[in-house]
């Protein structure tokens, strides 16, 4: 199905009780406070088509330490907001004098949004298994508000790349994608993550991004010159 | 500049350029054109040429402007030293500053501004060529840099001014209406019809400005029939580049999904005949005090990607 495509202030219904994400309703009349697409399902839904990242409760994100005072980490998020990591939030107990040798000015790590207050203060943390320092891979950034395309249906697009390329994939809410793997492998993983970003409202995307992935890109010629570059640095 | 003409309006009821007592010039609207902005708009209105461009919400700077509240919204209309006839001094000036401040007041009360508490919403336009009526087509580039910016709004916001010459009340001004004309009255309206930005220069009874008020209202309704066609339009062709720029054999393997291609979509075309008459500036006039602010300077913003060498790999899932 087609999704319509709707302006900031459209009118979408006149039922209030059916106002969902990316709605307002004004004097019992339900309408659009986006530039987007919309879906129906229980609750009218308006999905932004670009827009910065906005933290909310239990999001996995994607932070890099721009600024470390006592027993705080704080994070650049991708957001207008910066996120703070509380030293007792990091994986395990470390004393504030070490906090440099474990997160530095500069590293990435992959945190969850603990808490987010009313004046928009981010509180993160680590401590969950699945939450660690990045010490490897590559760190790409894709607009937010593409971030659902690029997991897909219940996942069905990062298992789908995840599967061709062999390598892995970390996706933050914040944009954030981190892949590990093979350097041409990431090389493969990134132009796909171009394609979902640039296509992302379009119908089919899943099946051409799969051909893409299963193009034999291990002996085709690296076409472009940065890659090349690239790869000689690695190498 | 151009000297007073002895009449506006011909006994055709034709103005000098051609068009009718209610009728706008032509727009012309491209939306998306820079691509460090987070939101952009290239507007043409008759001869006036604006680039509109919206960053944010971002971080603000400096610190103490920021509301605990609510975002602020910061305006910044600027003319281009080459905008008009005679070279115009750059940087901000009385006038500039005043266009800056009702502009950001019209558009602050439709922003969903609490909903980004501590940020900035930055607003720059540049007047690249100015033909009379540019803080009116300023804010209809800037409603749709901002739609396109992904900011929350109640509505678009059109603009269009009403004048008066010859006794004879005209919609939207061009330069030598507005330069020797007797009355100039821009105003700004929302979508659900709410006026959020009123002026007036020169005289006009109380039933021209009814009448007037009206003329204008009519002209802000076909603006936003236009900005919506140029919101969906830009949507449109989007897609239709993807499906143009998709790779042959994956085109045939989505055959059931089957692209179809649309009618090329036509832009209001600004026609040669409109006279170009860029004389100086002399907008409005209002004689009320502007309170001072702080101007920022443009800088684009970029993310660096960390790329770290791979030694391992880790596995993890995350959705």
């Amino acid at each position: 199905m087609e999704k319509k495509i709707v302006i900031p202030g459209e009118f979408l219904s006149d039922n209030s009780s059916k106002a969902g994400d990316g709605t307002y309703v004004h004097e019992g009349k339900v309408y659009s406070k986006f530039f987007g697409l919309v879906s129906e399902r229980d609750k009218i839904q308006v999905v932004s088509l670009s827009g910065k990242y906005l933290p909310s409760i239990s999001d996995i994100v994607i932070g890099t330490v721009v600024e470390i005072s006592y027993s705080n980490w704080f994070l650049d998020i991708n957001s207008p907001y910066e996120g703070r990591l509380n030293i007792s939030e990091f994986s395990r107990r470390i004393e504030s004098g070490n906090m440099m040798e474990y997160l530095n000015i500069g590293d990435s790590v992959v945190v969850m949004v603990k808490e987010v207050t009313p004046s928009m203060k981010v509180e993160l943390t680590m401590r969950n298994h699945k939450l660690r320092s990045i010490t490897n891979g590559r760190i790409f950034e894709i607009s937010p508000s593409k971030v659902p395309r690029v997991i897909g249906r219940s996942g069905s697009m990062i298992s789908m790349l995840k599967k061709e390329t062999n390598c892995d994939i970390v996706v933050g809410q914040n944009g954030f994608v981190w892949v590990t793997g093979k350097e041409k492998d990431i090389d493969h993983v990134i132009e796909g993550l171009h394609i979902i970003e640039k296509e992302a409202h379009t119908k089919g995307l899943t099946d051409r991004v799969s051909v893409f992935l299963k193009e034999d890109y291990e002996d085709k010629p690296v076409d472009s010159t940065n890659l090349e570059i690239l790869n000689e640095l690695l190498d | 500049m151009s000297e007073k003409p002895e009449k506006f309006i011909d006994e055709n009821g034709l103005r000098l350029d051609g068009r009718k007592i209610d009728q706008i010039r032509d727009i012309k609207i491209e939306i998306g054109i820079l691509n460090r902005a987070d939101g952009s708009c290239y507007l043409e209105f008759g001869n006036n040429k604006i680039m509109a461009a919206v960053y944010g919400p971002r971080e603000v700077h400096p610190r103490h402007q920021q509301k605990a509240t609510k975002a602020i919204v910061r305006y910044k209309y600027n003319m281009a030293s080459f905008s008009v006839e005679d070279r115009k001094r750059p940087g901000p000036d009385r006038r500039s500053i005043e266009v800056s401040k009702v502009s950001r007041e019209a558009f602050e009360k439709e922003i969903f501004t609490e909903l980004y508490p501590k940020s900035a919403i930055d607003i720059f336009i540049e007047i690249l060529q100015a033909d009379a009526g540019t803080r009116t087509a300023a804010i209809n580039a800037a409603s749709l840099a901002l739609a396109d910016a992904g900011i929350p709004m109640r509505g678009l916001i059109s603009s269009c001014a009403v004048g008066k010459v010859d006794d004879t009340l005209i919609l939207d001004l061009n330069k030598d209406e507005d330069n020797y004309g007797q009355a100039d009255m821009p105003i700004a309206m929302s979508t659900d019809g709410k006026i959020t930005l009123l002026q007036m220069d020169g005289h006009l009874t109380q039933e021209e400005f009814k009448k007037g008020l009206e003329m204008a209202q009519q002209g802000c309704r076909e603006i936003y029939e236009l900005q919506r066609k140029a919101l969906i339009d830009h949507y449109n062709n989007t897609q239709k580049e993807i499906i143009q720029d998709a790779p042959v054999e994956s085109v045939k393997d989505i055959s059931t999904e089957s692209a179809t291609e649309e009618d090329p979509i036509e832009d209001p075309v600004i026609s040669d005949d409109v006279p170009d008459n860029g004389n100086t500036v002399n907008d409005d006039e209002i004689k009320e005090d502007i309170p001072d602010e702080k101007e920022e300077v443009i800088l684009d913003e970029d993310e660096d990607n960390p790329a770290i060498v791979s030694d391992e790999t880790e596995d993890d899932t995350l959705e």
